[in-house]
């Protein structure tokens, strides 16, 4: 005798069915409200010259961070505009920036509200593991049956694999704030609310903008896998690359996201210890 | 002269599953060890009642794991009691409703911290404003009063600084504006100098006794240190295991151990550098300046001593005689005056035993005690100090001398 086959993937069809049905001026509302952040934020790079666009991040590096990060910096930025692709790498800034922004806006929030909450911690955390492990390209499918193709569908699959971390690291800097402040908070009359955020907050940012920087190297990792639902930038080049079979220039485009990297990496890290000193 | 700040009716405190049932086996009799056995519950605090009085340093003292972190942590409620009541100025801190009890830590109670707590984020001006930025008081008004406790702890030009920036006594001394800024009436100061080398301890316990001259709060002191305690409580709480063994001043614990725990606690205390002159005092013998020199030698003959003490009208003391150059000047016809010796040993009453060893071995006259008047106390023999020092209560003229 078999046991018949739990038809799990059905009912996720028919959740995802519902939700596309009822909830469709929602999801209208939040296409429109993230594709019109995106753009404008291509918008404004885009029509910065290149080359200010390249001493302004050069300058922004040397003053969070050594000069040695400031001329990889400047000669990094320089090499992907001579191959030919800073309009690939504005797309892909625009969409890491906004997956970014948006993992800050959910994430920090959350991470308070589970520090100060252990059945919320309890609840969240499971759901945090899930949303890390379950494999990126599954968001996608949603994604596209709710927000279309392009570049929204992209940014909510990158929010969903990398706030995960701005959420835990939120939460950790909050509990690891010492016993004794929390209590000389409290002994002087403190309210959760001053508590919050003239002690636990200012002490917790290392960590929380430990956890923003991981934010944003894994949304940078996915802007590859975003390119499969027509997200434009740097991923669609390498995803044409591998289609095309065409070495040379997957090896570009994956240099220029490289070197994207290694920038967003040495500037969101240097951000938080520049803050405290 | 002071009637009761807070008063400790039962306090009690059960860590636990049940707490509640913790504290109905307490009352059935049952110790804390049998409790731990049975439940798996630690008695933190059991039923420790007792008063502090208004302006006076209390010192809660005992061994780490006897529960008077626990206990000062009552007052303000930072833990909750299980059971009993805490009255500070009549009002049961333990039935407080949550913004009640901010009101009372916001404006009467402040804390010290053994670990000094100092928000690393803030600079020591800013640590310092802490409390009465929190009870959001006028900006020109905080400055004025965190400058002002920061210079009562003698840390003017460091307001700028980073608590990790400074030594650990001088945290310490922000810690202790920080808490005086607000103006409390009472001060809990848990451990606060244990975590200083010993030198520095001792300055901060001095500057502290200083302090409390001019401010007068009530200060609840917890310690391990038996010699801290002595040094700097008005009266002393011993604890052990959660009960509070005896409550008294330093002389009444060392002299009069309630039981085997506290006189093995104090036996190794150093009684010298507790007992003052006025504990071991005798009472004098004097006679007026204008009186005779036979009469002079008819108190020495009655009393059975060679010397004697010359006061004025004013009870002033003015100089000394010994029994041997006053047969001799009878003899030669001289008055008081012309063999009196002027040049005296004194001490005042409040001089520790151990300071005036020197003075005592040395005089060829029993030293004189004198208040700051002038006035003679007493004296004091060399016998009543080995006496008194030997443990022998007898000897001391307790309190009634104070």
């Amino acid at each position: 005798m078999t046991l018949p086959k739990i038809p799990l993937g059905d009912w996720v069809d028919t959740f995802v069915d519902f939700l596309q049905v009822q909830l469709e001026p929602l999801f209208d509302l939040i296409r429109d409200g993230i594709g019109g952040f995106v753009e404008f934020i291509v918008w404004i790079l885009s029509s910065v010259p290149a080359a200010i666009l390249i001493i302004l991040f050069t300058a922004l590096m040397l003053w969070v961070s050594k000069w040695t990060n400031a001329v990889f910096t400047a000669v990094g930025l320089l090499l992907i505009y001579n191959l030919g692709y800073w309009d690939g790498t504005i797309d892909t800034l625009a969409l890491v920036l906004t997956s970014v922004v948006i993992s800050i806006i959910i994430g920090v929030p959350i991470g308070i509200w589970i520090s100060q909450n252990d059945t919320a911690r309890n609840i969240i955390t499971p759901i945090l593991d899930f949303m890390q492990t379950m494999p990126a390209f599954v968001y996608l499918i949603p994604a596209i049956l709710f927000f279309g193709i392009g570049m929204v569908p992209g940014i909510i699959a990158s929010v969903i694999f990398a706030m995960p971390p701005t959420i835990r690291l939120t939460n950790l800097g909050i509990r690891q704030v010492p016993e004794d402040l929390i209590e000389a908070a409290n002994a002087f009359g403190s309210t959760t609310k001053q508590k919050l955020f003239k002690v636990q907050l200012p002490l917790a940012t290392p960590t929380i903008m430990a956890g923003v920087n991981q934010s944003v190297m894994l949304s940078l990792s996915m802007v590859v896998i975003a390119s499969l639902v027509g997200a434009p930038g740097l991923g669609a080049d390498v995803y044409r690359a591998v289609t095309q079979i065409k070495v040379g220039i997957g090896f570009e485009a994956g240099l220029a996201i490289v070197i994207l990297a290694i920038v967003l990496d040495r500037i969101s890290q240097n951000i938080g210890m520049k803050k405290q000193k | 002269m002071s009637d009761a700040k807070i008063e400790v009716r039962n306090v009690t405190k059960v860590f636990g599953k049940s707490p509640q049932q913790g504290v109905k086996m307490l009352n059935e009799g049952l110790s804390k060890k049998q409790i731990l056995e049975k439940t798996g519950m630690t008695v933190g605090v059991n039923k420790a009642s007792f008063e502090v009085r208004s302006g006076e340093i209390f010192v809660i003292m005992g061994l780490s794991g006897s529960g008077k972190s626990t206990l000062v942590r009552m007052f303000n409620r930072l833990i909750d009691p299980t059971d009993g009541q805490v009255l500070i100025d009549g009002q049961d801190i333990v039935k407080m409703k949550p913004n009640e009890l901010r009101e009372v830590r916001r404006s009467k109670i402040s804390m010290v911290f053994q670990r000094f707590a100092l928000f690393p984020h803030r600079t020591v001006l800013s640590n310092t404003e802490y409390g009465l930025e929190i009870k959001g008081s006028d900006r020109k008004q905080q400055r004025e009063k965190a400058l002002e406790a920061l210079k009562l702890v003698g840390l003017e030009g460091y307001e700028n600084s980073y608590p990790s920036e400074l030594s650990g006594g001088m945290q310490q001394r922000v810690g202790l504006a920080r808490a005086l800024a607000n103006d409390p009436d009472v001060l809990l100061m848990d451990e606060a100098f244990s975590a200083l080398d010993p030198l520095i301890r001792k300055d901060m316990q001095n500057e502290l006794l200083e302090l409390q001259e001019k401010m007068e709060k009530t200060i609840i002191f917890i310690t391990h240190d038996l010699d801290e305690a002595l040094r700097i409580g008005d009266r002393i709480a011993l604890m052990k295991d959660g009960s509070i063994v005896q409550v008294g001043t330093p002389e009444e614990i060392l002299m009069n151990p309630a039981n085997d725990y506290v006189e093995r606690f104090v036996e190794d205390v150093d009684l010298s550098k507790v007992l003052t002159a006025a504990h071991v005092m005798k009472r004098p013998e004097k006679i007026l300046a204008d009186r005779g020199l036979r009469v002079a030698l008819q108190i020495m003959k009655d009393a059975g001593i060679s010397s004697l003490y010359i006061v004025d009208k004013k009870q002033k003391l003015v100089g000394a005689i010994t029994a041997q150059d006053a047969a001799d000047a009878l003899k030669k016809n001289q008055k008081i005056e012309d063999i009196m010796i002027r040049d005296l040993q004194t001490v005042t009453p409040d001089t520790l035993i151990s300071e005036m060893f020197e003075q005592v071995a040395t005089a060829s006259l029993p030293v004189a005690v004198i208040d700051e008047e002038e006035r003679l106390k007493g004296i004091i023999v060399r016998g009543a100090i080995l006496a008194a020092l030997a443990g022998d209560d007898i000897q001391l003229n307790g309190n009634e001398v104070k």
